[in-house]
């Protein structure tokens, strides 16, 4: 663990509060100005505060970095315990660039109780940040419950017609995850410390610590049943999360009604929280079960991807469809990583990023017409290409990234996640691959219905195209799908050796046998796969 | 310097070209001057850089081995476990190369593709300044995207050019969106596409697994060294998966449905990338990955058969036409046909001359039919047109001169390529090519006859366009001009090329020389030459050659001869009218295109949005009906506890208060201060006491 610049990351992931806090009590309710620049600056400067961590993080370095520690409930031996690696940078420079955007991109959107929308909206920034950057569970966990509040409330107070019932929704399903995911958190705790005396387990008799570096080492030594319940326990609260097929339907509610710039953070970031929990502990903490559980996850992953494209093929509401792809883009993550191997890791990662910065950009584009018109049923537009050229332009270059056309970010996501899942299981490949024609279907298709034909309805006669600060919200995005679609390079090489060293502590559970479609010829080893394949079917 | 050092350059130039005229003048609104400047400098740069470099590479470098050139690094997988158990590192570069075959397509796509930047300049003058602007861009990010697709130098690469050759398709065939129709054609080309795709990316992984490279030059290698037929599976896997997607994208059986439709894109546009240089992409990927082909029968015997059919199937559907436009669309899915049945017999090179011959006369026939259509004021009905030749000399006499060129007459380029895949199916036939003969001698007649109907059609088309008298009416004769220089050039051009073009593959053996044949000889090395069974080195006799040669002119003389008694003697076509009306049921599944695109539209199109509409409902009752059944059974539980809480719970409280209360109202009679009783009660009991001990003890 290196703690050089530890303060660095401190102070990214308290800005937004203590920034928050500040705005409580020293701007008035009316002063509504003064409240959205303030929002603004402070969401502006986390994110270039945050951009050092891209530069100074040493990818041969240790694999902790900017590490900070203190003492908390010593009792339990839980600490205070910050630092990141590469893949936990990534994602914190994308909370923070999208942080700032959805802040920005409120301006107009939101235009009542603005105070506390926007304290909201910081406030989850560091729930957010909080998560990403804890290495001691009982902190991971607290951070993880608290983000949950200010969604709810973004969600409940700001959102659509059925924001309550959305809002609940969100917060009960998440909740019933999270505490299944603490049982697991407790399990792993007790057997460390002392042991499962009620289940007969004797533990390991450690020092009790709920440090996650420290738990990664005694990882190999859980036995295999209790790896199974530990596993089981993480995998509700994170596959909720995702959402994974059949755990899914809370998104689609919770971004229909949400504000706009909750479904940007929702769909961007924490999404990724549920992949972020696979990849952090479920798969280096609990090999044993995250092998046993390949054909299982492969099979709802591509099931989510097939399903999730289809049932999005049939909206109707331009951000059901967005939430629906959503389901289908989160099930080609799910897929890569539990291939479990180097390319199907690196593009699970690349493709979390290039889901925030696709899905983000594309809630923002409907946000911006539903802003105008207050109303996202496809059926309501039609030719607006023609009154909104540069709106038109932005919405085609997302749309191309999100079905992954080659130079866009999509593109190399779902590469390295199909040649990944491949390389676990061609039939995984065939199945998922079909995802990519179903996308440009169900993506073209709105692309038409909105954007071409004629401009019959009168009330999108007088729509007004993108003024300035709208299209500064998207052309970041932009960029960042053009940069991670031409030179992904950067990317890998900060998220390599947290790949490393999730594929080192898987392997201890990966068995020779299992590489058999890889080492052996082809033909029996292509048997060996069938029992998955039928599960895809 | 080597100037082929830097062969990025020639995609890189479009490319510029294309973000200037999109991003600003398009924007700004800039001029039609500024925005054309651009867009030919940007195709013209590609075409003179890229023809230097070759020449330069030709004269320089081995041609026996691809010159390849890394530009950055493109993406980085980390490691993979492949066939064998040997691991390979998923290091995927942007390189680009020159090798004979890339040198043939860099060759005449930047020329053709200039070309028609420069008629486009005429063509789509009328439309407003910042559509002009679009369009250019459009048709500068398609040179990008065609030339990374020829230079690439692996698989993925080639990709990259791939798909963006079908966006820009996809853009610009959707060009005019108001119109629905446009609109929905330009997506169908996108998702039919796609569908190729997917058997494209497949074919990706398949070859990384077997051979840990994606690189050309290593696959070549790889399969050159395999002398035992290890990778024999392996090759038919690969080779099949490609080719589906070479299917959808040269608009083959099963995949071509979105062809005809492509041509609802401006005319300039069908010339080149629905014509000349797209929709051969598939070709050209099938001949650059040979190797495959080579090594599996199955493949090869694949390729050939969707080849001729498809051959003859658009053919057919081409006779009944009356769009000129579609007529040349079903020409050109028919001549992509023709192009793989001659790559199914292991004549890639061959091919490869026909899609050079038939990008010249292919792009004369649809940039003729676009001055057509300009002169006709959009009327692309040839019912409606007739007795053009007079309005219009240059552009019937470079149509007809392509018209007797696509025919197969000598010495017309088409007749050299056309007659060549004949020769060389005729003689997968008579060597019993993998022992499939049989099926090659079918295939051979079935190009006999789709020469017959190609010829057939063709001079249909200039007979009903250019001959006899106009049919428009008399306000549109008014109208009827030849086109500016700047469409009729490209025109002439195309139209000499269309007559000596052919003269690079003049068939030489017959004269005992066969190295006049240059394109041969120079895209020989591309090849992987393999020893493919049968009667090996069997070759018909030159007496049969001649023979072969003789009867493909008599097919085309035929073709011809029976067009000109229905479409220039019968000047009201009532011959050809009568014709249909004896064969009703033909003629109308000629016209309807065999009802293929209504079976498409019921089945696959139709069963998908049926499905997703079903899981849909699914989603919402099922699902998330338990979700919200969770919900409900939650909320109803707490309920029943609240009532459970109300009167057991909380009874249970009260009746032990309720117990206390009966309880000491009975102990309080007990406790009534009287000391004579209390007295009573404890002799009692320690009688009671003193009683029980002494028993116990006992």
């Amino acid at each position: 663990m290196d703690t050089q610049y530890g303060w660095l990351l401190n102070l990214i992931c308290y800005l937004p509060l203590a920034g928050a806090l500040l705005m409580v009590f020293f701007i008035k309710n009316e002063n509504v100005g003064a409240i959205k620049t303030a929002a603004a600056i402070i969401a502006g400067v986390d994110f270039v505060l945050s951009l050092p961590l891209w530069f100074l993080y040493r990818t041969d370095g240790a694999e902790f970095q900017f590490a900070s520690r203190a003492e908390w409930i010593t009792s339990v031996g839980a600490q205070y315990l910050f630092g990141v690696d590469g893949f936990a940078i990534l994602l914190i420079l994308l909370t923070t660039l999208l942080g700032f955007i959805s802040v920005y991109s409120s301006f107009t959107a939101i235009t009542h109780r603005e105070k506390e929308y926007y304290v909201f909206l910081l406030m989850l920034q560091t729930g957010m940040m909080g998560v990403f950057c804890s290495l001691d569970f009982v902190l991971f966990y607290v951070f993880w419950e608290v983000m949950l509040v200010p969604m709810y409330f973004l969600i409940g107070v700001w959102g659509g017609p059925r924001k309550l019932y959305a809002a609940i929704k969100f917060f009960l399903y998440t909740l019933v995850g999270s505490v299944l995911m603490l049982v697991g958190i407790l399990a792993l705790y007790f057997y460390n410390a002392g042991g499962l005396k009620a289940i007969g387990l004797a533990g390991l008799g450690n020092t009790p610590t709920f440090s996650i570096p420290h738990l990664y080492t005694i990882a190999p030594q859980v036995p295999p049943e209790l790896q199974f319940w530990i596993f089981l326990a993480f995998f509700v609260g994170f596959a909720i999360k995702v959402p994974m097929f059949p755990f899914h339907t809370w998104l689609p509610d919770a971004h229909v009604e949400a504000p706009t710039a909750g479904s940007v953070i929702l769909a961007g970031v924490l999404l990724k929280m549920g992949t972020y929990g696979f990849v952090r502990l479920s798969l280096p903490l609990l090999p044993d079960a995250t092998v046993k559980a390949v054909p299982w996850i492969g099979v709802l992953s591509i099931v989510a991807i097939v399903y999730g494209a289809l049932v999005a093929m049939a909206q109707k509401d331009m951000k059901k469809l967005v939430a629906y792809s959503s389901v289908s883009h989160m099930g080609f993550i799910m897929l890569g990583m539990f291939a479990l191997n180097d390319p199907g890791l690196r593009g699970a990662i690349l493709q979390m990023l290039n889901h925030g910065v696709s899905t983000g950009a594309l809630f923002l584009l409907v946000g911006i017409v539903y802003e105008r018109r207050h109303n996202r049923l496809i059926s309501e537009y039609g030719g607006i290409a023609k009154v909104m050229p540069v709106y038109a332009t932005f919405f085609l270059i997302i749309t191309m990234s999100s079905i992954g056309l080659p130079t866009l970010n999509g593109f190399i996501g779902e590469f390295l996640i199909l040649i990944g899942a491949f390389n676990h299981s061609w039939v995984w490949a065939l199945f998922a691959a079909s995802g990519i024609v179903l996308g440009a279907a169900y993506m073209l298709w709105l692309y038409q219905r909105v954007f071409f034909g004629e401009l019959a309805n009168e009330k999108n006669k007088s729509l007004k195209d993108l003024n300035l600060r709208e299209q500064w919200t998207i052309i970041p995005l932009i960029f960042l799908a053009f940069w991670i679609g031409l030179y992904p390079k950067p990317f890998f090489d900060r998220m390599q050796p947290t790949v490393d060293r999730v594929m080192e502590r898987v392997s201890v559970a990966l068995p020779e046998t299992d590489l058999g479609f890889v080492s052996g010829g082809d033909t029996d080893a292509d048997h060996a796969e069938e029992p998955e394949s039928k599960h895809g079917e | 310097m080597k100037l082929y050092d830097f062969i990025w350059l020639v995609p890189l130039f479009p490319l510029l070209g294309a973000v200037f005229n999109g991003f600003v003048s398009n924007r700004r609104g800039l001029s039609k001057t500024t925005t054309q400047s651009v867009a030919l400098l940007g195709a013209g740069l590609a075409w003179i850089y890229g023809w230097a470099a070759v020449i330069q590479w030709f004269f320089t470098e081995d041609h026996t081995r691809a010159y390849s050139v890394t530009a950055f690094t493109w993406i980085t997988g980390g490691n993979l476990t492949i066939a064998g158990g040997s691991t390979a590192a998923v290091d995927i570069a942007a390189s680009f190369q020159v090798d004979p075959l890339s040198a043939v397509m860099v060759g005449f796509v930047t020329f053709v593709g200039f070309l028609i930047h420069l008629y486009s300049v005429g063509y789509m003058h009328g439309e407003p300044d910042r559509d002009y602007a679009r369009y250019f861009a459009y048709l500068n990010l398609f040179m990008f995207a065609m030339l990374t697709l020829i230079t690439g130098s692996n698989l993925p690469v080639l990709f990259v050019g791939w798909e963006g050759v079908g966006l820009c398709s996809y853009l610009l065939i959707g060009f005019y969106f108001e119109k629905d129709w446009c609109a929905a054609a330009g997506k169908k080309a996108f998702i039919v596409n796609r569908i190729g795709d997917f058997g494209f990316l497949l074919a990706i992984f398949f070859a990384f697994y077997y051979f840990g490279t994606l690189e050309f030059q290593g696959l070549f290698d790889a399969m050159a060294g395999d002398h035992g037929g290890h990778y024999a599976t392996a090759a038919t896997i690969i080779g099949l998966l490609l080719f589906v997607g070479a299917i959808g994208k040269s608009a083959q059986i099963p995949l071509f449905v979105w062809l005809p439709d492509a041509m609802a894109g401006p005319t300039p546009v069908s010339a080149l990338i629905h014509a000349a240089t797209m929709v051969t992409a598939g070709v050209y990927m099938v001949a650059r990955c040979n190797y495959f082909y080579q090594m599996s029968p199955t493949a090869m015997l694949t390729v050939a058969v969707i080849g001729g059919v498809t051959a003859v199937f658009a053919a057919t559907i081409g006779l009944v036409q009356n769009d000129i436009k579609k007529v040349l669309a079903y020409s050109t899915v028919s001549q992509l046909g023709y192009m793989f049945l001659a790559a199914g017999v292991g004549a890639y090179v061959v091919a490869i001359f026909h899609v050079v011959t038939h990008a010249f006369f292919k792009a004369c026939l649809f940039l003729g039919s676009g001055s057509v259509i300009h002169a006709c004021g959009g009327e692309q009905d040839m019912r409606k047109m007739g007795g053009l030749k007079k309005y219009m000399p240059t552009t019937y006499w470079t149509f007809l001169v392509a018209t007797i060129a696509i025919a197969g007459i000598f010495p017309f380029a088409g007749f050299f390529s056309k007659d060549e895949i004949l020769a060389k199916v005729f003689a997968a036939g008579y060597g019993d090519l993998n022992h499939h003969g049989g099926v090659y001698y079918l295939l051979w007649s079935l190009a006999v006859i789709g020469a017959v109907l190609t010829a057939f059609y063709m001079f249909r088309l200039v007979f009903m366009t250019f001959h006899g008298e106009f049919r428009g009416g008399e306000e549109a004769e008014h109208h009827l001009h030849e086109s500016p220089w700047t469409m009729t050039l490209p025109l002439q051009i195309l139209g000499v090329l269309s007559i000596v073009g052919g003269f690079i593959g003049v068939p030489g053996f017959l004269w005992g020389h066969p190295e006049h044949n240059l394109i041969d000889r120079f895209l020989e090395p591309v090849v992987l030459h393999m020893d493919h069974g049968g009667h090996a080195g069997a070759h018909p006799g030159l007496g049969l050659e001649l023979g072969l040669i003789a009867l493909s002119l008599a097919a085309a003389g035929f073709g011809i001869w029976m067009a000109y008694r229905f479409y220039f003697v019968d000047r009201e076509f009532v011959r050809a009218g009568k014709l249909a009306e004896r064969f009703p049921f033909a003629y109308k599944l000629l016209l309807n295109k065999y009802w293929i695109d209504e079976l498409y539209a019921a089945t696959f199109v139709k069963g998908t949005v049926k499905l997703a509409d079903l899981l849909w409902e699914i989603d919402a009752r099922v699902i998330d009906g338990a979700v919200n059944g969770a919900r409900h059974v939650t909320v109803g539980s707490s309920w029943l506890s609240g009532i459970f809480d109300l009167r057991v719970v909380d009874g249970l409280v009260n009746l032990v208060g309720r117990f206390y209360d009966v309880a000491s109202l009975q102990f309080r009679r007990l406790q009534v201060g009287f000391a004579q009783g209390y007295a009573m009660v404890m002799v009692f009991g320690a009688a009671l006491l003193l009683g029980i001990f002494f028993v116990v003890n006992l």
